[in-house]
């Protein structure tokens, strides 16, 4: 048996392993949250570009040769409706664009079959748009338009622009940031409620090593927090990481220990659970949101992307997708980098300033 | 002079000084809550030393201002030879252990892994193997923190602050809240230590606990300390060795009571009276005849001798187990 103690860094560390392997929603949060949200994300906001567009002809005289038209397009799935059910589907997303004969126009023109169309959609949804196109296009097609010069479609699908390999990076920036605010502050918060932090303040234990204990655990673990979103990504969505692994840990450490350092300066004085959860919810629900996890930060007004680029979370996450999707090196993002270590160095300098044992 | 001279004269002078704690003028106020109020101590080494008074009394204050995790507002605390926030910290806390009230382990992990956690903060001390057997632990190594019972968890508290072979071992309040059984195996534990020639400071408000283990009792509250001696001279310094308590029917009048032969103080208690007596063979009997003299009925007649908690009550008044 192996009775042999060791350094108090390596026991500290695993000790503190142990701890965070035998809680379960621990592992749930960690592990299982984010492939069920890759998952789901993925397929909600799957690439619809391939598809058909809906197209709606509403039901009045002519419509049926406005069917004709569409019909030889590949791009256009056309449907017969009422102008209610057409309404009703065009405001449900079912259908892109409603086709509508305009009739006042038509009698005008003393029954002629077909001069003026009115096409009703949504124009903030970029598919409405696209079948807009598509739909004027075929039209004029079919009644011998002459294209005066000739397109041929090629169509690929380029990996690195696709919503999921947007989508791959942020979540594991968010994850880094969840699992190593809470990892640390929680434990911190608990472990003084509990007056262990006491108890340990007793023993001739190196103060720095007890949060050196946290900052290694949490990169030990981080190994397979990353690993599983990059390789599940690559099996399920064929994300590729385009830049070298070893840039990716670098970063994902650097960000890792970031979060750390932000979990022990929020657990740094705070006596209760509840207060060092709001602190934590405080700071981290606007990252969520600002830092581009789930959409660009660039849809934000400007002027605010000097303060949103200074969050350490939208450093990490531009970073990851620096690293994953454009196959950038560690020099072009040292921005980034630099963002994140200032936030590291401050939160530590400052909790172990702070820091209340008791 | 460099610093190890004047470590070794400090030493030196440890090892000719039989005191292992000396407290002077120990101040400690919470706002008006006066925790700590004046309190001179010198625990000699070797010995166990317990501090015994009710809840609030400022017993945990002073010992973990002794043990260095609370600033005293005034007053010196001296420690194996030296004073805490003189460089000497780690040294010392390398040779004391510390038990803390109400300190929860981590839950998580394993009887055998948080000693093994604990031992490894120490640069020297009992293996863990040998630790286990010290707390008797042996059952339980494999078991998670959270799973305990009560008295296993604070043997489990015991067994980590004997990792080091302490010189001096600070236990606050290691009993309160256990049945019998499970008291019974933590004093085994500490007696042990004791049998090993370490010092205890223990801090509880149990007066049996305090009888039992401590060579010397200081009783406090207020913050204060009302007396301090060894259990035996506390309980003589009431001049009485033995207690009578009884109810009283009809009318029996608290002077009557006093001039009895060998009664030294009458208290009233409910329906009667609890008198403290010299002898139960002098007074026991007169008593009885007083009582026939006067026509009175006495109910519920209780002899016992004297304790700790009568010394208590005759000092601060009130009783050791009020909570406030
Ligand atoms: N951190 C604190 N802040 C304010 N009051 C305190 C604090 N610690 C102890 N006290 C008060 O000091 C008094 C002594 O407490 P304590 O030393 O815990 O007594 P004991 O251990 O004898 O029960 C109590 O009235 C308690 O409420
Ligand atoms: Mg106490």
């Amino acid at each position: 048996m192996k009775d042999k103690v060791m350094h108090p860094l390596v026991e500290l560390t695993i000790a503190r392993i142990k701890e965070s392997v035998r809680e379960p929603e621990m592992l749930f949060w960690v592990f299982v949250f984010p492939i069920l949200l890759a998952v789901a994300l993925g397929i909600a906001f799957r690439e619809s570009s391939a598809d058909t567009f809906r197209i709606a002809v509403e039901e009045s005289t002519g419509s049926k040769g406005v069917m004709k038209l569409l019909l030889p397009s590949e791009d256009i799935e056309p449907v017969m409706l009422t102008s209610e059910e057409a309404e009703e589907q065009l405001r449900k997303g079912k259908i892109d664009l409603i086709i509508g004969i305009d009739q006042i126009y038509n009698v005008r023109q003393e029954g002629d079959a077909l001069t003026a169309l009115v096409f009703t959609y949504d124009e903030t949804r970029s598919n409405s748009m696209a079948a807009r196109m598509t739909g004027q296009d075929a039209i004029e097609r079919g009644l011998g338009r002459k294209d005066i010069v000739s397109i041929r479609d090629n169509r690929v699908e380029t990996p690195g622009s696709r919503y999921i390999d947007f989508l791959i990076p942020g979540l594991i920036g968010m994850n880094l940031m969840g699992s190593g605010m809470w990892g640390v502050g929680f434990a911190l918060v608990l472990a003084r409620t509990r007056k262990l932090l006491k108890r340990l303040a007793a023993t001739p234990m190196r103060r720095s090593h007890y949060f050196l204990g946290f900052m290694l655990s949490r990169m030990l673990f981080l190994i397979p927090e990353v690993a599983i979103l990059v390789v599940l990504g690559r099996i399920i969505f064929n994300v590729r990481v385009s830049g070298s692994a070893l840039d990716l840990v670098i970063v994902s450490i650097l960000g890792s220990m970031t979060f750390a350092g932000l979990g022990m300066l929020v657990a740094a004085r705070s006596r209760t659970i509840e207060g060092a959860s709001g602190w934590m919810n405080f700071i981290m629900m606007p990252m969520y949101i600002l830092s581009g996890c789930f959409f660009s930060y660039e849809r934000f007004p400007e002027f605010s992307f000097p303060f949103i680029r200074a969050l350490p979370l939208t450093a990490l996450n531009d970073a990851l997708r620096a690293v994953i999707n454009d196959g950038r090196p560690l020099y072009a993002i040292w921005l980034e980098l630099s963002v994140m270590s200032v936030w590291l160095i401050l939160s530590v300098v400052v909790s172990l300033k702070i820091f209340r044992w008791q | 002079m460099t610093l190890n001279k004047k470590e070794e004269i400090s030493r030196k002078q440890v090892e000719s000084n039989p005191s292992a704690i000396v407290c002077s003028g120990v101040r400690k106020y919470f706002q008006e809550v006066r925790a700590v109020d004046g309190v001179d101590l010198e625990v000699r080494k070797g010995e166990c030393f317990g501090l015994l008074g009710p809840n609030g009394a400022g017993k945990t204050t002073l010992v973990e201002i002794i043990e260095g995790l609370t600033k005293p507002d005034a007053g010196s605390v001296e420690i194996l030879g030296y004073f805490w926030g003189t460089g000497n910290d780690h040294a010392i806390r390398e040779r004391i252990a510390v038990q803390l009230q109400e300190t929860q382990l981590a839950d998580k992990l394993t009887v055998e892994e948080t000693i093994r956690l604990f031992r490894s903060f120490f640069s020297r001390g009992h293996s863990v193997e040998e630790v286990i057997i010290l707390g008797d632990l042996e059952e339980k190594r494999r078991e998670r923190v959270h799973k305990l019972s009560g008295g296993t968890k604070q043997r489990l508290a015991l067994a980590c602050a004997l990792v080091s072979d302490p010189e001096i071992l600070f236990l606050d309040e290691p009993t309160t809240g256990l049945d019998p059984q499970a008291r019974a195996k933590v004093w085994d534990a500490i007696e042990g230590f004791k049998l090993r020639g370490g010092t205890v400071v223990l801090t509880t408000h149990y007066m049996e606990e305090a009888a039992r283990l401590c060579e010397r009792v200081a009783i406090m509250d207020h913050g204060r300390f009302f007396a301090i001696g060894t259990p035996a001279e506390l309980v003589a310094s009431l001049g009485a060795r033995d207690i009578i308590e009884f109810n009283v029917h009809g009318n029996l009048e608290a002077d009557i009571l006093k001039d009895l032969p060998g009664v030294k103080a009458v208290e009233r208690k409910n329906e009667g009276y609890i008198l403290k007596v010299l002898s139960l063979d002098v007074s026991l009997p007169a008593l009885l005849s007083a009582v026939e003299q006067h026509q009175a009925k006495i109910g519920h007649l209780l002899t016992r001798q004297a304790t700790l908690e009568d010394v208590f009550m005759s000092m601060a008044g009130g009783s050791l187990s009020d909570e406030r």
